[in-house]
């Protein structure tokens, strides 16, 4: 360590303890008060409430919601960020903005809008309500509800990457007589899989853990169009706090996987931490 | 295969790469785009191999037009100047890639792959490293690399840009080389795009001196060297003295020059000139030999090699530049801070076009 | 001439592409966007305004906004020692806790909510002690800060932890070599460098507690004009079927959340500009 750049041993012990005691009172406990809670009543308390069938079937739909927001939002991203990165047009910063627009709306907005499209009273609704389509308060709401917010992860996260890595390989892969598949399958896929994995990631993490815009289309519905949020919320609301914490457990637990398959990533494409992708989140 | 360009013209929004555009190469020959950068030489590569479209004007492969074909089909080998190599492939995989994207019909077994790849590896000097990641190669290594895997399909023509423009000095010299004798053993037609004017001289068979978009001079590198076409080329290429003043009636009047007779503007019009001469064509004597020169203050002499290189200072401030041999030097004894008699042998003069139809600093119309 | 070829572009894929995602683009977030003008424009200006200008609405935003500024403030204070610390010490477990930053990030915020709400309702592990103290967290607006902390936590320590990594170590030891102690370094010449970015790490703090909800609910008590935040009343408009007062309301903190944003790219742009000058 330089001796210019450093502070007293008495401030860099303070500094140091007054960002634990902060990190350990807001991150760390409320952690624990999940899983201490969810085995308050012993390990077999917590599977019973596991093994119930509503938490079954809210397990199922947030399987469900995530196998097709994140597939869906994968290829949007693949194609946004080819689009964008490998090519000049005209009005690109505008379709940046747009691709952005999802993480400046927050959640309740973001399940409202498809209230006023598709509600009983809602732009759509008669047309709608005269096919017996159902899709607020039923299962392709919260699909549509959670592929807005999850929208913009993979191209966001993409498409600063291919921009590094320029056109210069692709156009080698053209002129040596490769095609559009071979190029994207051999060359640019090989290059931006830690990316399109980062993406996934982030993508995945924030579909099976959507809260609030869910929440306003899904009705409520025990074991029909209950997610493991709005399970949790649910649980919660009846007192039957064990039962909550055990299946909010299983996110607490699917949060910790992020955030080592987070770092792994990190590590593998031998990048430090990466501020811009939470920064985005909200922006 | 020869290459014809014809007329071609290449915009990138108001800014002209390439301003109407015309050359030939033969078949066999290895000839360099030379030109400073901006000067659109690596757009008019990327032309001739189909990865930019022209805005105006045709390429012929062996009289064929080629707008038609896609980079796909031209069968061109083009090396890029940052090589553009696979990052996450092998040296033996990066070679192979042109072969293996084939469609299964002209697809060759993989047997025969491995045998070309490794023979063409050989060829290289870089078998040994077959197995390696891009990552691991020197930069030397890498430009092979690069010149193999366009070699790998067989190209009808070869391209390079700025072949060794990322090398350091020895690297270049010695891998500029290898590249002339590699190109007199498979005698493809090939193309380099140099902001160097020593390695185009060094190596190619003919030069093309691009300056703004346009040509300059098309030669062989004796011609562009010897006989500079415009006033460009003799700046570009080599370093000259340069004596700017007038013509007119027959006569030159270049700065503190005497008068020199120049037959090519009769006319009674004053117009501005320049003239120019080599550090080599420029004559030290200590006395005044013969009239029709300038007395100049040696400022420095170093010697370098066979000749030593003088500077001087005109009346008017002016810095001359002279290369005499070391006998020369001997013979003269100068001190620093001496008056010497500086007088061209040769002198090209340029008459300056009208301001209209070129821009001021390009003069035109070139004269020895 | 022959050969007027169409402008070809080298690379294939850029019509499907664009198409795609334009297409995806309009379907998945304009149209359903567009929704919320349309309602608007159909409301009339009246009824919007007295919508919005409502005491209990006034009253939500009013907390909102407070809280949010609150949380922000203390996420700018500690995120900064954060940040520092991460940035500049080593220590034992250091890995760890870089990765747990982002934990705000990867948990849903129900379950922050619900655990939040545990730690300090009255009979908590931390409620009970603060109660004994007389403080009142959980159901108050005190509570709602909490979780707002909570949420915007890596925010300012994600902008701020770059940069300081970033600091050109050389000027501090100018600085040192100038005569400087280390606090007169750290006031004059590193606090003013990561000025910009603290801001914007602020900023986004604030732009994302405006719009929590899922943490929000469970420690706030939900008691209309004392501890309701703006996006619950959204919802319990919506479930009344009250579209239109959910569409005001929801314009309203969607604009302000624009202005914020579009204020964060500027602020951005500025600390980059500062960035690459030094």
């Amino acid at each position: 360590m330089r001796r210019a750049l450093t502070e007293p041993p008495l401030v860099r012990g303070a500094l140091l303890a007054v960002a634990l005691v902060f990190l350990a009172i807001f991150l760390v406990m409320p952690l624990v008060a999940v899983f201490a809670q969810a085995l308050e009543k012993g390990f077999g308390a917590y599977l019973t409430a596991l093994r119930e069938p509503d938490a079954w079937a809210a397990i199922r739909l947030t399987l469900l919601t995530a196998a097709i927001a994140v597939p869906m939002n994968l290829a949007f991203g693949l194609a946004a960020s080819w689009a964008i990165a490998k090519f000049e047009f005209p009005g690109k910063g505008t379709l940046l903005t747009l691709i952005d627009l999802p993480f400046a709306v927050s959640p309740v907005i973001s399940g409202m809008i498809f209230v006023l499209l598709f509600g009983r009273q809602g732009l759509l609704g008669p047309f709608l309500g005269a096919h017996d389509v159902k899709v607020i308060f039923a299962v392709p709401g919260i699909v549509l509800a959670t592929v807005f917010v999850t929208f913009p992860f993979v191209a966001r996260e993409l498409i600063p990457v291919m921009q590094a890595l320029g056109n210069e390989e692709e156009e080698a892969a053209r002129v040596l007589g490769a095609g559009g598949w071979q190029i994207f399958f051999r060359v640019t896929l090989p290059n931006v899989k830690w990316g399109v994995l980062y993406g996934v990631i982030l993508c995945n993490a924030r579909a099976m853990g959507e809260f609030g815009a869910v929440s306003v289309v899904s009705g409520h519905i025990r074991g029909l169009t209950n997610t493991i949020p709005l399970h949790v919320e649910i649980l919660y609301n009846e007192y039957n706090f064990q039962a909550a914490f055990a299946v909010a457990s299983l996110l607490a637990f699917l949060a910790l996987v992020t955030l080592l398959a987070k770092s792994v990533v990190e590590w593998r494409s031998g990048r430090a931490a990466r501020p811009e992708a939470p920064v985005r989140e909200a922006a | 295969m020869s290459i014809e360009v014809r007329n071609v013209t290449k915009k990138f929004g108001t800014f002209t790469a390439v301003d109407d555009v015309s050359v030939t190469v033969p078949a066999g020959e290895l000839v360099a785009l030379l030109g400073p950068s901006g000067s659109g030489k690596t757009s008019l590569l990327r032309i001739i191999a189909g990865l930019e479209t022209p805005d105006a004007g045709i390429v012929f492969f062996e009289g064929e037009d080629q707008a038609q074909r896609d980079v796909r089909v031209r069968r061109v080998g083009f090396v890029f100047q940052h090589y553009a190599l696979f990052r996450h492939m092998t040296v033996f995989e990066n070679v192979a890639f042109g072969l293996r994207v084939r469609p299964r019909a002209s697809r060759p077994s993989v047997a025969d792959i491995r045998a070309k790849v490794m023979d063409l590896l050989k060829l290289v000097q870089l078998d040994w490293l077959a197995d390696r990641r891009p990552s691991e190669l020197s930069g030397g290594q890498r430009q092979r690399v690069a010149l193999a895997r366009a070699l790998a399909v067989e190209p009808k023509v070869l391209l390079l840009d700025e072949p060794f423009g990322s090398l350091d000095a020895r690297i270049r010299q010695e891998l500029r080389r290898w590249l002339r004798r590699l190109h007199d053993d498979i005698r493809l037609t090939s193309v380099f795009v140099t902001h160097d004017q020593e390695e185009a001289l060094d190596v190619a068979d003919r030069v093309v001196v691009m300056n703004r978009g346009r040509i300059e001079q098309i030669g062989t590198p004796q011609e562009v060297f010897e006989h500079p076409a415009t006033p460009f080329v003799m700046t570009f290429i080599g370093q000259s003295a340069v004596f700017a003043g007038t013509v007119q009636g027959g006569k030159a009047f270049l700065g503190s020059l005497a008068a020199v007779d120049f037959p090519a503007h009769l006319h009674e019009e004053a117009r501005p000139a320049a003239g120019y001469a080599r550090p080599h064509e420029l004559e030290v004597t200590r006395i005044e030999n013969g009239g029709g020169g300038l007395w100049a203050t040696l400022r420095h002499a170093s010697p370098a090699g066979a000749v030593v290189k003088l500077e001087l200072t005109d009346p008017e401030g002016g810095s001359l530049q002279v290369e005499v041999t070391r006998e020369q030097h001997e013979a003269l004894q100068a001190g620093v801070g001496e008056s010497l008699y500086v007088k061209p042998r040769k002198l090209r003069i340029f008459v300056q076009e009208d301001a209209t139809s070129d821009a001021p600093d390009t003069p035109r119309a070139p004269r020895a | 001439m022959s050969s007027a070829s169409p402008r070809r572009r080298v690379l294939p894929g850029f019509g499907l592409t664009l198409g795609f995602t334009l297409l995806y683009l309009s379907l998945i977030v304009l149209v359903p966007l567009s929704t919320l003008a349309l309602r608007t424009a159909s409301m009339g200006w009246g009824p919007f305004w007295a919508t919005v200008t409502s005491p209990r609405v006034l009253a939500s935003y009013r907390l909102t906004f407070g809280a949010s500024l609150a949380a922000a403030a203390l996420n700018g204070v500690f995120g900064l020692v954060v940040a520092w610390v991460l940035a500049r010490h080593r220590f034992p477990g250091q890995k760890v806790v870089d990765a747990l930053v982002d934990l705000p990030f990867a948990l849903p915020t129900a379950v922050a909510g619900i655990a939040l709400t545990s730690l300090y309702s009255p009979n908590g592990w931390f409620g009970r002690p603060l109660e004994a103290m007389g403080l009142k967290v959980a159901f108050t607006p005190l509570g709602i800060v909490v979780a707002l902390t909570f949420i915007g936590l890596p925010f300012v320590v994600r902008t701020l932890q770059p940069v300081i990594e970033d600091l050109d170590v050389e000027v501090e030891e100018a600085a040192a070599s100038l005569g400087a102690g280390r606090r007169q370094t750290f006031a004059h010449v590193i606090l003013p460098a990561l000025f910009p970015a603290w801001l914007t790490g602020f900023a986004l703090a604030f732009a994302r507690a405006l719009g929590e909800y899922g943490s929000v609910v469970f420690i706030a008590g939900n008691m209309p004009m004392r501890t309701e935040i703006t996006s619950l009343l959204i919802i319990t408009k919506l479930e009344q079927y009250d579209y239109a007062g959910a569409t005001a309301i929801a314009v309203v903190m969607l604009v302000a959340s624009f202005l914020l944003l579009g204020a964060i790219n500027r602020l951005q742009s500025w600390a980059s500009r500062r960035g690459a000058a030094a």
